[in-house]
This record gives structure tokens, C-alpha cells and sequence, in this order.
């Protein structure tokens, strides 16, 4: 359901923004916006709005569905649904399965385009001459310039902070785990919850679609994610484990 | 009232305000079928007459005032106005020391149906927990936290801000 919200709160060059789509919530926070920053807010709300429409599960007209009921063809689908269906076979491959757009059957890239159309809608407001841009959906975090400072729920003590990760520049921020939302994240493999599960899973790294991918993927494999997360460049990952112990990896962001 | 100033209870009255605007946003993530009271976008509290001239605060929902209520040893509470949502009514209290949130919690949270029982024993809690960790670490957003809180937060933050702090 895509509900516009009241719109657009200024102060000063500062804009903040709520929008509420795609089940959860999006959160803009701009600073040093000019009247063309401010443009692609509204631009770039609106577009989240029509992914919404295009990409939902839940919408029984989006092309998605209609794609997964055989009433519409790959060959009448807009070219975003082409892009996300790249990179969901991208994703696919590069966690060796683990990630996979192929849950009960069906094409569904839902565990993509969030992170994906969060790192769209961020992008187009950085260059549209912003001079920090902070876009949340749903704690899943994209943002360009800076400072920020973007905090990791706990989830072992709800209302507390397990890290925070300290931004200036383009850089993403993903966390996978069951808080959530109850274990919604399944072993690709045998389709049940992963096991030795971690309590969350956070990856940093420059772009959202790949960070909540293999936030994803990672959280997934439980135990084994540590491993195959030091391997990935440009990328670092923190964990919180069942018993409460943390890990990170010494990856360069 | 021990306090003579004014910057500390305008942003009490904020941070009040603040969560309030969160329950507000909180509670408007899902349809409801219900029939409930006044719509949250024209929720609008009365009350004391707030210092602020930045009484608004968040995404265009809900605005409050609060009244308070302090001793000899720097703790105040100050009760938010009951804000009316779609589901019900929402206020909160928050507690100080020292110009320090220490607590926050929900005075009035709806009870009508078993929805908002559910959204009620399940969000509020870490909604109000979400304020103190948000306001002491000066974060600008969260990461895994649920949406609602999410929501929250943000609008705490918005608030602060707009206090300065």
C-alpha cells in the first residue's frame, strides 16, 4: 500500500521525509539540499511508491505476480524487473547459492529490492547536489556524505545499541537476523531455518543491494558466514551470536 | 520545578512530543477495521501552552504538550496529552534526571481489540526503550531495528534536533 505521507519537513538546508510503502517504512534525511535535492526527494519517494506497484507479492496486478500466476509474459515486463531479475541471478551466484530468489516455487526478488531500491532512491538524491543523504528502509541504511552515525540495534536487548557504524561517504548498512520479524530468512538448501543461527547479522559495505544480500546470505549460514564474509572486498560484517558474543571482520571497508 | 531555565523542559516538551509522534507513526503502519477515534493526521493535544516555537515535530502527525511535575533532587516526570489516534488513545510519560531522559514509558496505549493488544504489548516497550539508547549514543538512524521503532527513532531524532540537542 503506498500511503504519501504529509509530505516533506524542512529546516534550514535540512529535509526529512517518511514514506510508508512495501510493508515497512522509509525514513530520507538530507542535508544541504538545494531546490533540486529537494525535487529528487519527492522524486525519489514517488519512486518507491511505483516499485511497490511493480515489485509487490502482495499486490495481485504488480508484474511480479502476474508473473508468477503465467498471465503476464518476461517478454511485456518493464526493465526494471529485468535489472532486479539480473541481479537476483547475480546474487544467486555470488553467495554459492545461499542468497536465492526462487523461495516456494516462484520468482520472488522481494529479499532484493528493498536494499535496491533504497540504494536507487539515496543515489538519486546525492546527485542531485545534496550534501549528505541518509535513506533508512526499514533498518536496512544507505547514505553519502556525512557524518553519520548509524546505530545497530542489539538484539538480544531490545532498546539498545550492540555497535554503532561511523559513516562519511557512500556506504551501506544491512542487518539480517529474526528480530525483525520472526525467522523469516531460510537455508536455501533445505528450506528450514538456518542452523547454529546467528542472533544478527550486519554487513557494511559501499552499495545497499549487495549489503542486504549478503546480510542475507550470511545470516543464512549461521556459523559457517564468518569465513566467506572476510573473503568478500570492500566489505565488513559484524555478528551477534546466539550466547551474546560478537565477531567482526577486519575487511577494509 | 527546580528548574529555572527553560531549555530543559522544551526539551522535554519535544521529546514528549517525540514520542508521541512515534506511537502515532507506529500505529498507522497498518489498516485497521475497527472503528476508531479521530483520524491520526488530525490528532492535535491541548494542554499547557509549550515554550517551543518548533512544536511540531516528525512527518506531519500528531502535536503535543506536556505537563510536568518535578523534585528537590533534579527528577521531573512530565506526562504527555493524551493524543488521540485511529485506534485509540496514546500518552506517555517521561522521566529526567538532570535534564537526562532516564525513562519513558506509555501511560495509555489502546485496548480495544486483540490487534491493538498485540501492537500494544509488543511495540511500545521497545519504542520507549528505542528513545534512550537513540538520544545518549546521538545516532542519526538505526540499522535492524524493526520498522516501527525505526519509524521512531526517527522522529525522536527529528525532534532533538530541532531542540539543538
Amino acid at each position: 500500500m503506498a500511503e504519501a505521507e504529509a509530505g516533506t519537513e524542512r529546516c534550514g538546508g535540512r529535509l526529512r521525509r517518511v514514506e510508508h510503502t512495501m510493508g515497512t517504512v522509509f525514513s530520507f534525511d538530507v542535508r544541504g539540499a538545494g531546490a533540486r535535492a529537494a525535487a529528487a526527494l519527492e522524486a525519489a519517494a514517488a519512486w518507491l511508491c511505483h516499485v511497490d506497484e511493480v515489485f509487490s507479492t502482495y499486490r495481485q496486478d504488480s508484474q511480479v505476480s502476474r508473473l508468477a500466476a503465467g498471465t503476464l509474459a518476461l517478454s511485456g515486463c518493464s526493465p526494471e524487473v529485468w535489472e532486479v531479475l539480473g541481479l537476483c541471478e547475480a546474487a544467486e551466484r555470488n553467495t554459492g547459492g545461499w542468497f536465492s530468489a526462487g523461495y516456494a516455487g516462484g520468482f520472488d526478488p522481494t529479499g532484493l529490492v528493498k536494499g535496491w531500491a533504497v540504494e536507487r532512491a539515496a543515489a538519486m538524491v546525492a546527485s542531485a547536489g545534496a550534501d549528505a543523504v541518509c535513506v533508512n528502509g526499514g533498518g536496512d541504511v544507505q547514505v553519502h556524505g556525512g557524518p553519520w552515525r548509524i546505530g545497530v540495534s542489539d538484539p538480544l536487548r531490545k532498546g539498545a545499541l550492540a555497535t554503532v557504524v561511523e559513516a562519511d561517504g557512500e556506504l551501506a548498512v544491512a542487518t539480517s537476523g529474526p528480530a525483525e520479524r520472526g525467522c523469516h530468512i531460510l537455508d536455501p538448501r533445505t528450506g528450514r531455518p538456518p542452523a547454529e543461527p546467528l542472533a544478527s547479522l550486519t554487513v557494511v559495505c559501499r552499495g545497499l543491494t549487495d549489503a542486504d544480500v549478503h546480510a542475507t546470505a550470511g545470516y543464512a549460514m549461521g556459523g559457517r558466514a564468518r569465513a566467506w564474509l572476510e573473503s568478500l572486498p570492500g566489505t565488513r560484517a559484524f555478528a551477534v551470536a546466539a550466547d551474546g558474543g560478537t565477531w567482526s571482520t577486519a575487511g577494509a571497508a | 520545578m527546580n528548574s529555572p531555565t527553560r531549555r530543559p523542559l522544551r526539551r522535554i516538551l519535544l521529546s514528549t512530543l517525540a514520542t508521541a509522534t512515534g506511537v502515532l507513526l507506529l500505529l498507522s503502519l497498518k489498516p485497521h477495521t475497527t472503528g476508531g477515534a479521530a483520524a491520526a493526521g488530525g490528532a492535535a493535544a491541548t494542554g499547557a501552552p509549550a515554550p517551543s516555537p518548533s512544536a511540531t515535530a516528525g512527518p506531519g502527525t500528531g502535536a503535543g504538550s506536556g505537563t510536568g511535575a518535578g523534585t528537590a533532587s533534579g527528577t521531573r516526570t512530565v506526562e504527555g496529552d493524551t493524543v488521540q489516534t485511529r485506534y485509540g488513545p496514546v500518552q506517555v510519560r517521561v522521566t529526567l534526571q538532570g535534564g537526562r531522559i532516564t525513562a519513558v514509558t506509555a501511560v495509555q496505549v489502546p485496548q480495544d481489540s486483540p490487534r491493538d493488544q498485540e501492537i500494544s504489548g509488543f511495540a511500545v516497550p521497545q519504542l520507549t526503550q528505542e528513545a534512550l539508547a537513540a538520544q545518549s549514543a546521538h545516532i542519526d538512524t538505526v540499522s535492524g531495528a524493526t520498522y516501527t521503532s525505526e519509524g521512531y527513532v526517527q522522529s525522536l531524532q527529528s525532534a532533538l534536533d530541532r531542540s539543538g540537542g
